[in-house]
């Protein structure tokens, strides 16, 4: 191994200690208190200074260290991560991820902005720390009570270095102890009250409270004052709370990591019970009479005192059905966060709660791979999918009584193809994640530079979706997120006027949804200004002025070319190559998206994306003799025109009335210049497919053969762009097939696609 | 193999010679990844009329030039008997469909004749050169030029 490839893995892995790094600062910010949340993010600055000095990168080695001891204070206490400190903090979060791009590609770094951050920094450092003996000087804070050295290659690369700086170990045992042994097994009140959520995620009161049993000695009290009488009673819905007095010294953690993964469903408070006046205020808050509950009967009827028969049904159907969903998580959960959780104090806590997560951990190890050696492997797996048709269709051809072994054969062929390109392609499936973390950042950037205060909440960040997809997603949603911070959240004093908090929110969430992902953006701010879009669309000539559009046609008109509504062009968004770049490019990842806008509220852009770039659904259709594949997606309904439907409009055009409205038909044939002459519609099927805008069209084809999943081929990998035709596939009979590009279809039959947009109107 | 290595490093070159009506052409053995046999082609739209659509090569997505369009003879009309030269030429393949494969040539350098001096598009775009072998003539074909490259953008 030479030392360039050594230094990549380092690159590699000061990647991942930034993600640590900017998900632990958020934490902070987010109030976390946890001490290994702090150690987390020491460890990560520690381990990228550390892996720097050993490849001599001095700039980065130096603004590491100021951090880092920076951080030091805040591990000693003797800094309070308030908001402003955790504002530099961030913001010295995103200098180290520039200074370690630059150490890797080369390139220059803003030097004024690092310089005036390390002062920010030391300034932190120096005033919040008490001036007593130990008072750290920037060298003496850097812990050097080392008694092993961090196994981590880094620390081990990094013992040479000129800076004298000595790998550190610290054992996560004795930052607890510190602060906990102190205290003999401390008192806590835990009240614990699931909403129904939890019941139909297949979560269990019973199961959390006997987990929680396993902490220390506890004493449980059931409210059931909330249970309405049985006639009146909803069997889904939850009505009991909980109150736990327990004894335990495995701190607040690991209480709190018994409700982790039912946190989001409960309402949970956790109260340590020295403050003995805090916690009778908190009973007496709450109109909780507690009733001396006993947990041994809770086992023998889990949900239902009354009995309620139904219930107990309806929930082991539900935990049956998520059962595996929850394990699938688990699994991911560990997986991603499985170098974190190795060192992580209360990972181990919940995994000690949790068998599942146990058991998940040991299994969720990983490997790094090369992309180059997966994408061949899908490639060759393309190809045995393909091969596996051809060989099935000769097989059928030549083998009139269909009953012979060889059928059978083939058949467990095909089941065991489909399931390794299933396997395979989810290889290359990853977690959103990285991206919505580089979003955090955009955030933070524009908020500075536009003078607003924002908040990006996410969600779903685990959830999976092909690569290729990930990387192309990050142009346009960092687009739309400025877009958002810009254009969609108000000044503060507007947000102020209008009744909203001063701090604006901006939420990404992902989610499945029947085999694509679902990002949704949205923010709380003003919403779309419809009046004034209208208005910009009169004056560029996008609409006619007496044009009579809805509200949502309105709204889509942000995405049309040179369409941009701020008063003035900003740095930050507003060039007029705005939203409709967000379109095309999410169009291009075979994807859509939608805006509603809500005045006051703020708006929602949805985008649904496939899952993958390698296959596709398609109709197979036949054109002029040529078989043709039209995406799924694009398809709203297929019909056989009646003569009586079909209505000629002018000297070439044609439409087709569909339920009392006219829709234009489009020949495909003509279009791809496959015929001279328009075919008879009447001998034909017609598919009517969503155009860009929202219009619909009519595409003539000759007939359909079927429903298929093709393997996506490059056209221009061998040839170049053909106007009308996304890709090629390869059939089962090893011919070619092409397939549609349907919006350039649509764009061609319009001659001069946007500005007759107009018609939009009077054909709706 | 040692054949081959044992010309290549006394200066000579190695060609393929095919026929197209009744003229004669070659092209580097270099570039050449495979002869095959003629299979239906899926056409283009838009493409220009020499390119006769796409095949698969195993898995690959395979354009198919008919040679004799493109060097502006008439066009070909394919049969079974028709080969398929799979070319090379930096990062793309093509398929050159021809009449039949006739030759390997191994020839040296200065065996090349410039192309006599005519005014005629062929000579300037296609032609390489002449080479006089058994009292044939063997013209050698630029592969780069054959190639579409951008016309078929414009179209």
């Amino acid at each position: 191994m030479d030392m360039n490839e050594i230094k990549e893995i380092f690159f590699q892995e000061c990647e991942e200690q930034l993600a640590e790094l900017e998900s632990g600062l958020l934490r902070l910010n987010d109030g976390d208190r946890d001490p290994e949340t702090v150690n987390a993010v020491f460890r990560a600055v520690h381990s990228i200074k550390g892996g720097a000095g050993a490849f001599a990168l001095d700039d980065l080695v130096s603004f590491a260290h100021v951090f880092e001891t920076t951080l030091d204070c805040v591990r000693s206490n003797k800094l309070e991560p308030t908001q402003d400190v955790l504002k530099v903090m961030l913001k010295s979060a995103d200098v180290l991820a520039d200074l370690t791009n630059v150490a890797r590609d080369g390139g220059s770094v803003d030097q004024a902005r690092s310089a005036q951050l390390i002062r920010e920094l030391e300034a932190l450092a120096k005033g919040e720390a008490p001036p007593a003996a130990e008072a750290p000087a920037p060298k003496a804070a850097t812990p050097k009570a080392a008694s092993a050295p961090k196994p981590a290659p880094v620390a081990a690369a990094a013992a040479p270095n000129d800076e004298g700086f000595v790998p550190v170990a610290f054992s996560f045992d004795d930052f607890g102890g510190e602060e906990e042994a102190a205290i003999e097994h401390p008192a806590y009140e835990v009240i614990f009250k699931p909403k129904s959520e939890l019941y139909t995620k297949g979560n269990e009161a019973t199961l959390l409270l006997r987990d929680l049993s396993r902490l220390g000695e506890m004493s449980i009290h059931c409210n059931m004052d909330s249970l309405p009488p049985l006639d009146q009673m909803d069997p889904e819905a939850a009505y009991f709370s909980w109150k736990v007095s327990i004894k335990t010294d495995r701190g607040e953690d690991a209480i709190r990591s018994v409700f982790e993964f039912a946190e989001w469903d409960c309402e949970l408070e956790l109260i340590a019970a020295d403050a003995g006046e805090g916690a009778d205020g908190e009973t007496e808050e709450l109109p909780m009479q507690p009733v001396p509950f006993d947990l041994s009967a809770l086992d023998e009827e889990p949900h239902a005192p009354l009995g309620v028969v139904e219930e107990e049904e309806q929930i082991a159907a539900a935990q049956a059905v998520t059962a595996a969903q929850t394990a699938s998580n688990v699994v991911q959960m560990a997986a991603n966060a499985s170098r974190a959780a190795a060192a992580d104090k209360g990972a181990a806590a919940a995994a000690a709660a949790q068998n599942n997560a146990q058991q998940a951990s040991a299994a969720g190890q990983t490997i790094r791979v090369d992309l180059d050696r997966v994408d061949r492997l899908i490639n060759l797996v393309g190809e045995l999918v393909i091969n596996q048709a051809m060989l099935s269709q000769s097989v059928i051809e030549n083998d009139s009584n269909g009953v012979s072994s060889i059928n059978m054969g083939l058949e467990e062929l095909q089941q065991l193809t489909r399931e390794i390109q299933d396997s395979v392609m989810a290889i290359r499936a990853q977690p959103v994640k990285p991206v919505f973390q580089r979003m955090a950042r955009t955030v933070r950037e524009i908020a500075d530079i536009t003078g607003k205060s924002v908040r990006l909440v996410t969600e779903g960040e685990n959830t999976e979706v092909d690569k290729t997809v990930i990387d192309k997603l990050a142009e346009p949603l960092t687009h739309m997120i400025r877009n958002a911070v810009d254009h969609g959240l108000e000044m503060p004093e507007k947000r102020l006027a209008a009744g909203k908090s001063v701090e604006g929110t901006v939420k990404l969430t992902a989610k499945h949804r029947s085999g694509r992902i679902v990002i949704e953006l949205s923010d709380d701010g003003a919403g779309i200004n419809r009046e004034k879009v209208r208005q910009k669309a009169i004056d560029n000539d996008l609409i006619a002025a007496d044009a009579n559009l809805s509200d949502e046609e309105i709204d889509n008109l942000i995405f049309h070319a040179g369409f941009s509504t701020a008063d003035k062009v900003s740095d930050l968004s507003g060039r007029g190559v705005g939203m409709d770049v967000v379109k095309r490019s999410i169009q291009a990842l075979g994807g859509r998206i939608n805006i509603s806008s809500k005045p006051g509220q703020g708006s929602v852009f949805t985008m649904s994306l496939p899952l993958t770039l390698a296959v596709l659904d398609g109709m197979v259709v036949t054109v002029a003799g040529q078989t043709l594949v039209v995406p799924l997606t694009a398809i709203v309904e297929t019909l056989q025109p009646d003569a009586a439907a079909i209505h000629s409009f002018g000297a070439t055009q044609r439409l087709i009335s569909i339920r009392n409205s006219f829709c234009p038909l489009v020949d495909v044939g003509r279009i791809l210049n496959f015929r001279a002459t328009q075919a008879n519609p009447v001998e034909g099927v017609a598919l009517l497919v969503e155009s860009e805008g929202g219009g619909q069209r009519a595409l003539m084809v000759d007939a359909i053969q079927g429903q298929r999943q093709v393997v996506i081929k490059s056209l221009e990998a061998n040839y170049t762009h053909v106007p009308g035709i996304a890709a090629a596939t390869i059939l089962g009979d090893g011919r070619v097939a092409l397939i549609l590009d349907v919006d350039a279809v649509v764009a061609a039959s319009r001659g001069q696609p946007l500005h007759l947009e107009t018609s939009l109107a009077a054909a709706g | 193999m040692s054949y081959l290595a044992k010309n290549l490093t006394s200066g000579a070159r190695e060609l393929i010679a095919f026929r197209i009506g009744d003229q004669e052409f070659c092209v580097n053995i270099m570039s050449v990844r495979e002869i095959r046999g003629w299979t239906p082609a899926t056409p283009m739209p838009h493409a220009p009329s020499y390119v006769l659509g796409v095949i698969n090569l195993r898995g690959a997505v395979l354009p198919i030039i008919d040679l004799s369009a493109r060097l502006g003879m008439k066009p070909a009309e394919p049969t079974v008997r028709h080969v398929i030269i799979v070319t090379q030429v930096k990062n793309k393949i093509v398929g050159l469909l021809v009449e039949a494969v006739s030759d390997i040539l191994t020839i040296r350098d200065e065996d090349i004749q410039p192309t006599p001096d005519m005014s005629s598009e062929f000579e300037r775009t296609f032609a390489r050169g002449v080479l006089a072998i058994d009292k044939r003539m063997i013209c050698l074909i630029e592969l780069e030029a054959v190639f579409p490259q951008t016309e078929s953008e414009a179209a």
